[in-house]
């Protein structure tokens, strides 16, 4: 039997979700792994290791070859512009990318800051829109920044905008539509051509009787 | 910032200790004598170029070159890769030796990293350019000589996927006809490995139905040679013709060689936004996440030195080689002649005697070992030759 593939599957919420599309398409990896403590998962029977990572490292798995394949976020793929295959979009977990602020307040005129979790795709995007911004990163809580005065905006990922609305912040203006995606390390792409190409041929199949 | 402590170095900066120096030699020997045995000539040429040259025209990103000034202010970069300073030689010291030329090289180059570890800033390429050929012979040569080389290194298990950008480009003319922005758009989608990205952009033009699909088929066009009727049936100009006509000739070639079993091809390859223009591989091996090897042809790097040649070659990246290896650290074969004062003189003639068998040999005075198990564990084999050690006679 060949090495199993290794498939990097993002703990919390993005996870069920990915498994029940996995499931769907013939794997059985089981949708209650999420609570257990451990971080790899053997399904000998299908020739496939599971490990749990943090979404946001989820990338650094696949790009460096630590997993075959990976379930990340646009969003993550955006922030790290790593080499890997974007292969297909499995159109789970949706939400987007937003600009988003105390209500009618202008942009300060001298080095507006924006907090963020995602410092690339917010410079990316405020540079394009030629504005002259300093970010000020963060890993959480985002919506508190503007609130005590520490930044103008905020750019962070919205899918209900609630969190907006109960701490009295509202959206400005909308950067990107994110969804998970299917990616591939490269040399795997290769290697495992023929196991990879039969999980995105299945997926995609799921992926269309979905849509259709 | 922190004080430096003694030991640290720059980003991507490595060592390289004797067992992996002895490796990576080994592992080089056999490139170099597969490479000289299809004919090649070795040259090396100087670590530094100016940046308006050789940095300019080199297929490394501008952002990964390494750049120092000169007395004079000039920029100067380490070169980052081996071919445009030998498209420079060819192109003025060697233009008029007879083509075409067959050369090889073998050395450090340097490309600068991100902040992260796990990516070497500086590493050793061993490759090969043969220039003033544009044959599918040439191309053949190339592809067959790098399988050539990597199984006689001792690797089995390895992938060369072929591609053709001109293939690609031709096809997108003439589905696109002259709006070169959205072309360059997908191929930066193909570039950036984001085949969701190119079907989204494919979704969203303003083309016919039938145009779409074709271009969706594009990325299907991998596999083996039952893709050059798919690739014909999707060409519709001369060019892409002739690019179909190019792979098929070189797969008859590949397998007049006997190396088409290590080949597979993919239209959708591209390893460089526009430095290849023609048949172009990169090669992967298990067990490491990153590129092995890669070359193809490229017909613009020569006439920027002002010589109008078409050139192929590839390029092994050596350290990754070792890595896919994987193989056992070798048996250390240096023995070890223990002396004293006594016996300095006995100790040095058996060393000369047995450094003329071509054996490596170190010469140790007993005072200066602490361990003296532990010295001789380490070696291969260890004469005492000191009053009482178990040479004295």
């Amino acid at each position: 039997m060949s090495k199993p593939l290794t498939i990097a599957m993002p703990k919390g919420r993005i996870y069920e979700e990915a498994a029940e599309l996995m499931e769907k398409a013939g794997y059985q990896l089981g949708a209650d792994l999420d609570e257990s403590r451990k971080l790899i998962l053997e399904f000998p029977d299908q020739n496939i290791r599971v490990m749990m990572a943090k979404p946001m490292d989820v990338v650094t798995y696949v790009e460096y070859g630590a997993a075959d394949i990976g379930i990340a976020g646009k969003d993550v793929l955006l922030e790290q512009d790593r080499d890997v295959y974007e292969v297909l979009d499995l159109k789970i977990s949706p939400c987007y990318v937003a600009v988003a602020g105390l209500p009618d307040q202008p942009l300060s005129r001298i080095a507006p800051k924006i907090a963020t979790k995602y410092p690339k795709v917010a410079s990316d995007y405020f540079r394009e829109q030629g504005e002259q911004i300093e970010i000020i990163p963060l890993n959480g809580s985002i919506e508190l920044a503007p609130l005590i005065g520490l930044a103008d905006r905020i750019v962070d990922i919205v899918s209900t905008g609630r969190t907006l609305k109960e701490n009295g912040l509202v959206e400005y203006e909308k950067i990107t539509d994110i969804t998970s995606r299917l990616i591939v390390n490269p040399v795997s792409y290769r290697i495992k051509s023929k196991e990879i190409e039969e999980m995105v041929s299945k997926l995609s199949d799921v992926m269309e009787g979905k849509n259709a | 910032m922190a004080k430096r402590l003694m030991f640290e170095k720059p980003l991507g900066m490595r060592d390289t200790l004797p067992f992996f120096y002895n490796q990576k030699a080994k592992a080089r020997k056999q490139l170099t004598d597969s490479i000289l045995s299809y004919g090649y000539s070795f040259m090396d040429t100087p670590l530094m170029e100016y940046h308006e040259t050789v940095g300019k025209v080199s297929a490394t990103l501008d952002q990964q070159l390494f750049k120092l000034l000169d007395q004079q202010g000039h920029t100067l970069v380490l070169r980052p890769d081996m071919t445009a300073p030998i498209a420079r030689v060819a192109a003025s010291q060697l233009k008029n030796a007879e083509f075409p030329l067959r050369l090889a090289y073998d050395g450090p180059v340097f490309r600068a990293q991100q902040a992260e570890g796990g990516k070497p800033a500086q590493f050793e390429q061993v490759g090969t350019e043969l220039i003033g050929d544009h044959s599918s012979y040439a191309d053949a040569e190339v592809i067959a000589l790098l399988v050539d080389s990597l199984k006689q290194a001792g690797l089995d298990d390895f992938v060369i996927t072929i591609g053709h950008i001109g293939y690609v480009k031709a096809f997108f003319r003439d589905l696109l006809g002259e709006d070169t922005e959205t072309m360059e758009n997908l191929l930066q989608y193909l570039y950036r490995k984001n085949y969701v990205g190119y079907r989204e952009a494919v979704k969203n033009l303003s083309i016919g139905e039938e145009k779409r699909q074709d271009l969706l088929q594009l990325l299907s066009l991998r596999g083996g040679e039952e893709i050059f009727e798919m690739s014909r049936s999707l060409a519709r100009n001369q060019t892409c013709m002739q690019a179909v006509n190019e792979l098929k000739q070189l797969y008859r070639f590949l397998k007049q060689y006997g190396v088409e079993k290590s080949v597979y091809f993919d239209l959708n390859l591209i390893s460089h936004m526009d430095y290849y223009t023609g048949i172009l591989f990169e090669g992967y091996a298990p067990n490491i996440g990153a590129l092995l090897c890669n070359g193809g042809r490229y017909d613009k790097l020569l006439p920027s030195f002002q010589l109008n040649a078409s050139a192929t070659g590839f390029a092994i990246h050596l350290e990754r080689l070792i890595e896919a290896l994987n193989e056992q650290e070798d048996q250390d074969e240096r023995v070890g002649i223990i002396v004293d004062d006594e016996s300095f003189e006995k100790g040095m003639e058996q060393a000369k005697q047995l450094r003329k068998e071509g054996q490596q040999v170190l010469l140790q005075h007993k005072d200066q070992i602490p361990d003296v198990q532990a010295f001789k564990e380490q070696l291969a084999e260890t004469y005492d030759v000191t009053v009482g050690g178990d040479m004295d006679e």
